[in-house]
């Protein structure tokens, strides 16, 4: 959620505000950050951004090699080639496709390159789905990537905007990606104010070629072999970035603040100072349902807050474990599963892993819902609130997770 | 091998930013098997040279007399720092010139 403006921003600024699904929220701010090459291959939910980005340079409207490729292996291979090149490279995807890309993703932040991808989340195959959770997401966790998750079309074009500075910064160079709901949001139309296109520019100045680029006339050798001697350290290198890029990743949303009077903090907690039960969740989910759950629950008397999860990788130990460190129960509500896992929410091993670190032990419950776009109710998130007040009485975290809405 | 550098030292993403580094690469220490060229049964006809996949033969301007009475302008032989010891070349040699023998000998 935005954050109540700081200062006056300077009127210009704005351009239009205007009726955006998320995916058209995505195309706009690629177009504003002005990106030279697309590589894309169509899926659900993602299809209408590269549609878009499709129209714009057919139109003119962007000047970008659009690369319509056959598979979505390929289309971020393209895209790996483009960047190694030092093109500003766009590419989006979802569910499927994104599994199909997943040897490519390590091997795009290996080789340290500043592609930004955006993820509207879809359930995974089989049963076949269309449908949006965020499975696809949680499966490349460990992929090396700066990960996002929006939960408003506003906060994904300012995100993308806010990407393409994090990623092309000489102390990060890793690829990015910004993920939010399939449908909920990619499809659903909601108000986005859109900034002037130069504004935007001067703000993502071109830091392509602060790393060594494939240029014949100085030649380079990108993604050679590395031996046992040396694999170790060049993953290093990489591991090491993305923990590093935890500060720039802040550093820029100030200076995205200052500019745009807009900012994201990598937790934003929604009434949580003096909440004993908080609800942690990620997406639209974080900013509508679970809020006004919450808002619900406070009205019956009930302390409750919801601490919403932004920034995803790196995760943002540091700023949860702050957040929750006055509540008496937690719950993480999971839109994915980790099956087999000694608790089966992905994100919820996140947040109690960074709280034991932290040497912060409370109850705390996993929560399974919304798999492939299963109505998560309002009601549910209340009840949550009163199951987390049962579960700080007993004083002990569920040994199991709760699958909500199941039948 | 040279001492190997730490995460710090390595250009980003293990780019090789200066060309032709591979021949820092001593390959020769993967070999179990060293190629021993006979220069008195090698005919010289360059067949190794143009096999070898590293290429680790050397053709040198070296005068040769064979013990049969042959002189030879050049001499071929084996760069011992980068010979991974295929066996290729000693696959290929027309009139059985080469020999592979083991690295280490088990006693």
């Amino acid at each position: 959620m935005t954050q109540v403006l700081e200062k006056q921003r300077e009127s210009s600024i704005v351009v239009e505000k205007k009726g955006l699904t998320t995916n058209y929220a995505i195309a706009q701010a690629v177009k504003d950050v002005d990106v030279d090459v697309i590589a894309a291959y169509p899926i659900t939910p993602q299809t209408t951004i590269i549609e878009k980005l499709a129209e714009y340079v057919a139109n003119g409207e962007l000047d970008a090699e659009f690369i319509p490729v056959e598979s979505e292996h390929s289309a971020l291979s393209a895209a790996v080639g483009a960047s190694a090149a030092g093109a500003r490279v766009f590419t989006a995807t979802s569910a499927q496709g994104l599994e199909l890309m997943h040897e490519i993703l390590h091997i795009a932040s290996g080789l340290r390159l500043p592609i930004v991808m955006a993820v509207p989340g879809r359930a995974l195959s089989a049963p076949i789905s269309i449908h949006g959770d965020y499975q696809d997401l949680m499966n490349i966790r460990d992929t090396g990537w700066i990960i996002y998750i929006a939960s408003t079309a506003q906060e994904a074009y300012d995100t993308i905007i806010e990407a393409f500075r994090v990623a092309e910064d000489p102390r990060v160079q890793l690829p990015v990606i910004v993920s939010y709901d399939g449908f909920l949001m990619s499809h659903t139309t909601e108000p986005v104010e859109l900034y002037d296109p130069k504004v935007v520019r001067e703000f993502t100045p071109r830091r392509l070629n602060t790393r060594p680029i494939l240029n014949p006339e100085k030649p380079t050798t990108i993604g050679a072999l590395a031996t046992p001697d040396w694999y170790y350290e060049i993953k290093y290198q990489a591991i090491n970035a993305l923990k590093l890029s935890r500060s720039v990743i802040n550093e820029v949303d100030s200076e995205f603040n200052e500019k745009f009077s807009r900012s994201y903090k990598p937790v934003e907690g929604f009434m949580i100072d003096d909440a004993d039960y908080v609800l942690v969740t990620y997406g639209g989910a974080a900013t509508w349902n679970a809020l006004e759950a919450a808002k619900e629950a406070r009205d019956r008397g009930l302390k409750a807050g919801v601490l919403r999860i932004r920034l995803f990788r790196p995760f943002p130990a540091d700023d949860l474990t702050k957040a929750l460190s006055n509540a008496k129960a937690i719950a993480v509500v999971d839109r994915a599963v980790a099956p087999g896992s000694p608790i089966e929410g992905p994100v919820f091993k996140d947040v109690y892993i960074a709280l034991h670190m932290a040497g912060i032990d409370k109850p705390m419950l996993s929560v399974i819902h919304g798999l492939s776009q299963r109505t998560m109710y309002i009601r549910d998130f209340y009840e949550l609130y009163y199951r987390l007040k049962d579960i700080a009485k007993v004083g002990k975290s569920p040994q199991e997770s709760l699958f909500m809405g199941l039948r | 091998m040279s001492e190997l550098k730490s995460w710090t030292q390595i250009p980003i993403g293990g780019y090789i930013i200066e060309p032709k580094n591979s021949i820092n690469n001593k390959t020769g220490s993967w070999r179990t098997q060293r190629p021993v060229i006979n220069q008195d049964a090698c005919t010289r006809c360059r067949i190794c040279w143009l096999y070898c996949p590293e290429p680790a033969i050397l053709e040198l301007d070296k005068p040769y007399v064979a013990k049969n009475g042959r002189k030879y302008n050049i001499t071929f032989e084996v760069n011992y720092d980068y010979c991974k010891g295929c066996g290729i070349c000693a696959n290929e040699c027309p009139v059985k010139a080469i020999k592979m023998v083991p690295e280490v000998v088990q006693q």
